[in-house]
């Protein structure tokens, strides 16, 4: 008995320590944007100890980011058990219709005919962003500059070495080698995939014809790899190879990527202030769904990927409910600085506003 | 075996001293029994019928192309499956044709050649290989074996260039992601079930029969040929095909491995794509007909599994019959 009273005294301190950090975060976080919903979002932290294990799963993309504030948020709520299972985005949205999680990850928004399957209103929750980079093995050269019309045709196998006239015009006075290219791409489904894909189609019109998807009819002289790391790891043990790959696994491999040039045909590198650009210039829908590609704006990115979390609005669980209205008010202020550092890029602040606005319309029933 | 059963026995007496009770829980015993006999074939209904359920959206999309279709594009919603098809059974081949004889071989070591205790050692660790979870043979796969393997299959292409048929066969470049490697890949993972059933087969020769061939004055690979093929050839068939099963359903290993595009093509070093590595590769991912079409590649899998196992039955039944 003695002994059990003193070990429980630790994380009572633990505790104690942990509400004071908690406290000092969030007044930093305010700080940052001074706005009435970032303001609300403060009180999470002041909210009553809640005391849930919420289950979710879906996009494998923003799994880094996910991990981070599922940490994070562990020591604002150390009631609240957030299990993230980063089984695809696809699985994600199945695995929400049928009711089996509490929320799901998505990198695509739902297809209009499945929304009826759906146990009632859902809400997209924009979370947090990531650059795509056209990774590439070239030895020495260390600049290369592509746009959407040459990526096409060299995912397309039509345009088949590095010296190719396409890309030699792109990048007047770099030395181009003769090298053959050879595309790495996923073998796996995949958010990457699609979005990837769709910024082609978007993009590239004329050109671009394997449609987009998470899956695409890919040449079969193509090289396929499992996940990110998988088309990184051919990217980086071929030479003349080049892939798509998220910028948090192509800085891990230490691979080179191009520049890609945006919509007012600026030349900009992958980097997160390039997506929060983008997400910037980028158009937002009244239910927060929104496309980052190929967006407005000198220094956007634009092979920018989205994704959201999609959560019912009308939770049937009161408890749960609110933990799940606290996690991702906690995830849209300040989990948001952590995303930088995971090579996430995070929310502008009118989007995250606007999300912010958006989780009061989550309805839990009254106790 | 026979120490089980032989310890089971001196428990039969006390059955004789009082029938009521054994009746009754002889009974029972039975009940129990066929109700676990019958489980499995509640599950297999359950499996199938669920499957064909999920999987229903995708026929009347795409029909009889279903089967028939070698195109396979979920972006433009045409899902064919006869280039998965072909790859499962082209790895499923050459996993059997590198793995048959090696397995043969290594139970012959084992049950004839091998002294007792050595034999023992060396079947454990064949036990062991199938221990090895198949994630683990497909990350090797792709990270140690393809990359090498690579230059062994350009070489190969180099040299056969000229012969009329391997020319296409075995035609280069290859990225060492291949149905080949695939091929390879299951043939390590099929040899431990093949071995260790032709191994019981061995066994079960009768040594009168093998001391009859080394009588005549037999070596020991005449009285191999002679006492053990001959009493043991629906056994290996058999032990085969149960390897054919296991390769044809083999998933996270071939799906690393096999280069992931779906197309029918007679380069064994080319890429190419199996039913179970689709799924496994995209699931995830898929969603309204293509996750129907992807479940209806399993329901179709299914089916085809049980055709082989079918034909096991048939042909190893035929094959003892002829003994």
């Amino acid at each position: 008995m003695r002994r059990r009273s003193i070990r429980s005294a630790g994380p009572i301190a633990a505790l104690v320590a942990l509400a004071l950090f908690a406290v000092a975060c969030a007044g930093s976080g305010d700080d940052d944007a001074g706005t009435p919903a970032t303001g609300g979002g403060g009180t999470a932290t002041t909210e009553p100890r809640l005391s849930a294990t919420l289950n979710a799963s879906g996009a494998t993309f923003p799994k880094g980011f996910y991990e981070v504030v599922i940490a994070g948020y562990k020591k604002v709520q150390p009631g609240v058990t957030v299990n993230y299972n980063a089984t695809g985005s696809g699985a994600g949205r199945q695995a929400l219709q049928d009711g089996v999680v509490d929320f799901a990850g998505s990198d695509g928004l739902v297809d209009p005919a499945d929304a009826a399957k759906y146990k009632g209103e859902f809400l997209y929750v924009p979370t947090v962003a990531a650059p795509i980079t056209l990774s590439y093995n070239l030895g020495d050269v260390r600049d290369l500059t592509l746009d959407a019309d040459t990526i096409a045709r060299i995912f397309q196998r039509q345009v088949k070495t590095w010296d190719d006239p396409a890309i030699a015009a792109l990048n007047p006075g770099v030395r181009l080698p003769s090298t053959n290219i050879t595309v790495a791409r996923r073998s796996d489904g995949s958010g990457t995939t699609e979005n990837f894909s769709r910024y082609l189609v978007a993009a590239a019109p004329g050109t671009w014809t394997l449609k987009w998807g998470s899956t695409v009819e890919w040449p079969a002289d193509t090289q396929a790899g499992n996940g990110n790391q998988g088309v990184a790891q051919i990217v980086k043990s071929t030479v003349g190879a080049v892939g798509y790959v998220d910028l948090s696994d192509a800085k891990a491999s230490g691979l080179q990527f191009a520049k890609v040039k945006n919509k007012s045909g600026t030349a900009v590198a992958a980097s997160v202030d390039g997506a929060t650009a983008a997400l910037g210039g980028a158009q937002v829908n009244a239910d927060l769904s929104y496309s980052p590609l190929d967006a407005d704006g000198a220094d956007a990115y634009p092979i920018t990927a989205p994704t959201w979390i999609l959560v019912y609005k009308n939770q049937p669980d009161r408890v749960k409910g609110e933990a799940i209205r606290s996690f991702l008010r906690y995830m849209l202020t300040d989990a948001q600085a952590l995303a930088k550092d995971v090579d996430y890029a995070p929310l502008p602040t009118s989007l995250r506003d606007k999300a912010l606005t958006q989780l009061e319309s989550i309805a839990v029933p009254v106790a | 075996m026979t120490t089980n059963t032989a310890s089971a026995d001196p428990t039969r007496p006390g059955a004789v001293t009082s029938p009521g009770r054994a009746g009754l829980s002889d009974r029972v015993f039975r009940g129990l029994s066929l109700g676990c006999g019958l489980l499995v074939l509640v599950i297999l209904a359950l499996i199938a019928w669920s499957t064909v359920r999920e999987a229903w959206p995708a026929f009347p999309h795409e029909g009889l192309r279903f089967f028939t279709s070698t195109r396979w594009a979920p972006s433009a919603e045409v899902f064919g499956s006869l280039p998965f098809v072909y790859g499962t059974v082209v790895t499923a081949v050459v996993a059997l044709v590198l793995a048959a004889p090696v397995s043969v071989g290594i139970a012959l070591f084992l049950s004839d050649v091998a002294p007792r205790r050595l034999s023992r050692a060396v079947g454990s660790l064949v036990d062991l290989l199938a221990a090895v979870p198949s994630v683990v043979y497909g990350l090797w796969g792709v990270i140690v074996l393809a990359p090498w393997i690579s230059r062994i299959y350009d070489t190969v292409s180099d040299v056969t260039s000229p012969v009329p048929v391997l020319s296409n066969l075995l035609a280069g470049p290859s990225t060492g992601r291949s149905l080949f490697t695939g091929g390879i890949i299951l043939a390590l993972m099929v040899i431990p079930i093949v071995t260790s059933v032709t191994t019981e087969v061995f066994d079960t020769v009768p040594t009168m029969a093998k001391e009859a061939a080394y009588a005549l004055g037999a070596t020991r690979w005449e009285m191999i040929r002679a006492a053990v093929f001959p009493h043991s050839r629906a056994g290996i068939v058999a032990a085969v095909l149960l390897g054919l099963g296991r390769a044809m359903g083999e998933t996270i290993a071939a799906a690393l491995v096999i280069g992931s595009s779906p197309q029918i093509s007679a380069r064994l070093f080319g890429s190419g794509d199996s039913m179970a590595a689709v799924i496994a590769n995209e699931f995830g991912e898929a969603g309204g007909i293509h996750r129907a079409a992807l479940i209806a590649l399993g329901a179709e899998l299914f089916a085809l599994s049980i055709v082989v196992n079918v034909a096991a039955r048939m042909i190893v039944r035929r094959r003892a019959g002829e003994r």
